[in-house]
């Protein structure tokens, strides 16, 4: 990090959605930092919180069903949880981008690459033409996409998978972020197509001092991209910290239940651990903890209080006392 | 190709498989080329075993698949079940085979009717079965969903009311309600979370244990296959490229392209540092075939050769097969 003043700060944040007869806390108390220059990733199965913390960030939670119930969310010291539409317009795309996870959902299919590209630089800055057809090319060429002049004129439809998530990751460099959101953007990718967009992701961020806010679900990809890591679990941080520290010497039963039954080639022989039980209704969580039913180590408290963060060295912090009393290693 | 060759039946045997798709141009349709989806693919399936077979989108593992299940007439070379050739059967001789050889789909969701219970999917397979009566019926769905870790109360469940996982759990009970020796699994567990993923991996093992089931695992997840598959079969372009034992294809790679999968596969407790780049992006965009090998325009190690000679399958050691001519050959390992 180039300096200790975090670029994103998130604050107990609470998004609820309410319905006639119920209401779904899918972000619960939200609290993490994104660093200049630092990848962060949001890590959890699906229900987790995770997209609906990274929409908030952009402003992009439909409103109703969907409320703020609580919490800040910091830009540069500024709540954007206060801007409104035109405030935080200008902030998006600009020092906030997006790139999502179904680029051929994501590009209209009947404008060219060119079209889409010059939009996106035009909605947030003004610029003189001959500028944005020549930043156009640039981008393609800072992806990674051979032949750019051509490819400008190319519809989505005649594009590669990979080759299109370059073009959404290209629209979201076109105004020179601060902090890219990407929300998947290689699971509907090939595991070869994936490695050369996140070494391509690598070194933008490196090129560019850009900050990363990245949304996953596998393991494996955090174990690449990311230099800290947050577990969601039924719209809580159940632990985040340094990624080795994390990954190596998780304080979280959920963190380690989830290592502990990814498959790979060194368990054979072994079975899987499988976390029994399902993830909670959003609507119905358990009182305490909400990972207590499905959780081998809880004990009475863990059922009527919610459990506070621990604190372990270096920022490496999990939800759990029990595991902080009891100096449990690894399942 | 097993060491008790005696001792272990071979169930599935398939030899020099082919499939080619024509190319079609024009006002008239006229054929202007061909796709090799399938070409030259040979392996084995052992009883009680699990073959994976892995590969990028568009590589032809879900056409071998239909293949196998005769749901596309393969243009070339056999498929032996039980010794028995079923490319040359009929529609009506092969009937009653069919019951033996099974399939998962990847989407849970899209793979069960909506509008029939999660009792009546998986008793249209009891009636194929010969099982007719209401009450045999009954118990065979009992025992059916208590196998697969479901209670006997989801049969008069619709499979909106399930999660993904229990759909996949559903499927599993319909593939094993005919009883059949050999089950294809095509990408069971991708569609689910790391936790879920873990409960029908976990259950597909133990079902393999109790009722001494093949599998052909279809998977791009490295991962899983090195986890549940006993051989290994690396497909690129319709063609095999290696085909070994599961702990030689991870500690042994040959092929450049099992290498460059192996490289790009994101693993928490593994830090590869020294990773093989391929030359291009991705397979191109291109449809015919080529001459010569299919990974020419990816591979590293590209030489004149490669783009004109048919290379062939070569035996790189026991069990161990590549295509790959320069690296075959080679006792060293030209990647570190």
């Amino acid at each position: 990090m180039v300096d200790n003043k975090a670029l994103l700060s998130v604050k107990e944040l609470k998004v609820y959605f309410r319905s006639e007869h119920e209401v779904a806390r899918a972000v619960d108390g939200v609290s993490f930092k994104v660093g200049r220059e630092e990848t962060v990733c949001l890590v959890g199965e699906s229900g987790c919180g995770k997209t609906v913390t990274a929409l908030s960030v952009m402003g992009l939670v439909p409103i109703p069903p969907g409320e703020i119930a609580g919490g800040r969310i910091l830009f540069e010291d500024q709540n954007l949880l206060v801007f409104n539409d035109n405030e935080m317009q200008a902030i998006r795309g600009n020092q906030i981008a997006m790139v999502f996870q179904e680029p051929l959902t994501s590009l209209n299919p009947v404008f060219t690459i060119g079209d889409q590209i010059g939009e996106a630089i035009q909605v947030h800055q003004t610029a003189p033409q001959n500028e944005v057809i020549h930043r156009r090319e640039q981008l393609l060429k800072d992806v990674g996409i051979a032949d750019p002049a051509q490819r400008l004129k190319d519809y989505p439809h005649q594009l590669s998978g990979g080759q299109r998530q370059r073009v959404m990751i290209a629209m979201a460099l076109a105004c020179d972020p601060e902090l890219i959101i990407a929300d998947e953007p290689t699971t509907a990718l090939d595991v070869t197509v994936q490695a050369q967009i996140l070494r391509l992701l690598e070194s933008i961020q490196k090129k560019r001092s850009m900050s990363v806010l990245y949304i996953t679900h596998d393991l494996g990809v955090v174990s690449k991209v990311a230099d800290r890591i947050c577990v969601m679990y039924a719209g809580i941080i159940a632990e985040q910290g340094k990624k080795d520290a994390v990954l190596k010497t998780p304080k979280h039963p959920y963190t380690q239940a989830l290592l502990a039954s990814l498959p790979n080639r060194e368990k054979r022989g072994q079975r899987l651990y499988s976390i029994p039980g399902t993830v909670p209704n959003p609507a119905y969580k358990p009182d305490g903890c909400p990972f207590h039913p499905r959780c081998r180590h809880a004990i009475q408290t863990c059922r009527e209080q919610y459990p506070l963060m621990c604190e372990y060295e270096d920022g490496h912090r999990a939800r759990c006392p029990v595991i902080f009393n009891g100096n449990k290693e690894k399942l | 190709m097993n060491e008790n060759g005696s001792q272990n039946t071979i169930i599935l045997q398939v030899g020099n498989l082919k499939k080619y798709f024509p190319i079609r141009r024009g006002f008239f349709q006229k054929i202007t080329g061909w796709v090799r989806a399938v070409e030259n693919v040979s392996f084995q399936i052992d009883r009680a075993k699990t073959l994976g077979l892995v590969g990028e989108s568009g590589c032809g593992k879900t056409t071998v698949a239909r293949l196998i299940l005769k749901l596309l007439a393969a243009d070339g070379g056999q498929i032996l079940f039980n010794g028995q050739d079923i490319t040359q059967l009929d529609e009506k001789e092969m009937k009653p085979l069919r019951k033996e050889i099974q399939i998962i789909f990847q989407d849970p969701y899209g793979s069960l009717n909506p509008r029939m219970t999660v009792g009546q999917s998986i008793a249209e397979g009891l009636n194929i079965a010969g099982i007719h009566s209401r009450s045999q019926q009954e118990q065979r769905l009992e025992k059916l969903l208590k196998m697969v870790g479901m209670s006997p109360a989801s049969s008069d469940r619709f499979p909106h009311e399930f999660s993904g996982g229990q759909r996949q759990r559903v499927g599993i009970a319909r593939a094993l309600s005919v009883e059949p020796a050999l089950i294809i699994c095509d990408e069971p567990v991708s569609a689910l979370d790391v936790s879920i993923q873990a409960q029908i991996i976990n259950l597909l093992k133990d079902l393999q244990h109790q009722l001494q089931l093949s599998y052909l695992f279809i998977s791009h997840d490295l991962n899983v296959v090195g986890y549940l598959c006993d051989m290994v079969a690396v497909m690129y372009k319709g063609q095999i490229m290696e085909y070994a034992p599961t702990d030689a294809l991870f500690d042994h790679p040959i092929h450049p392209y099992t290498h460059l999968l192996l490289s790009a596969i994101p693993d928490v407790d593994r830090n590869i540092d020294t990773e093989m780049h391929a030359t291009a992006d991705e397979p191109g965009r291109t449809l015919k075939s080529q001459d010569g090998c299919s990974f020419q325009d990816r591979c590293p190690l590209v030489e004149n050769r490669c783009r004109h000679d048919l290379i062939e399958f070569e035996q790189a050691g026991p069990d161990h097969r590549v295509r790959c001519w320069k690296t075959a050959r080679d006792g060293s390992d030209p990647f570190f």
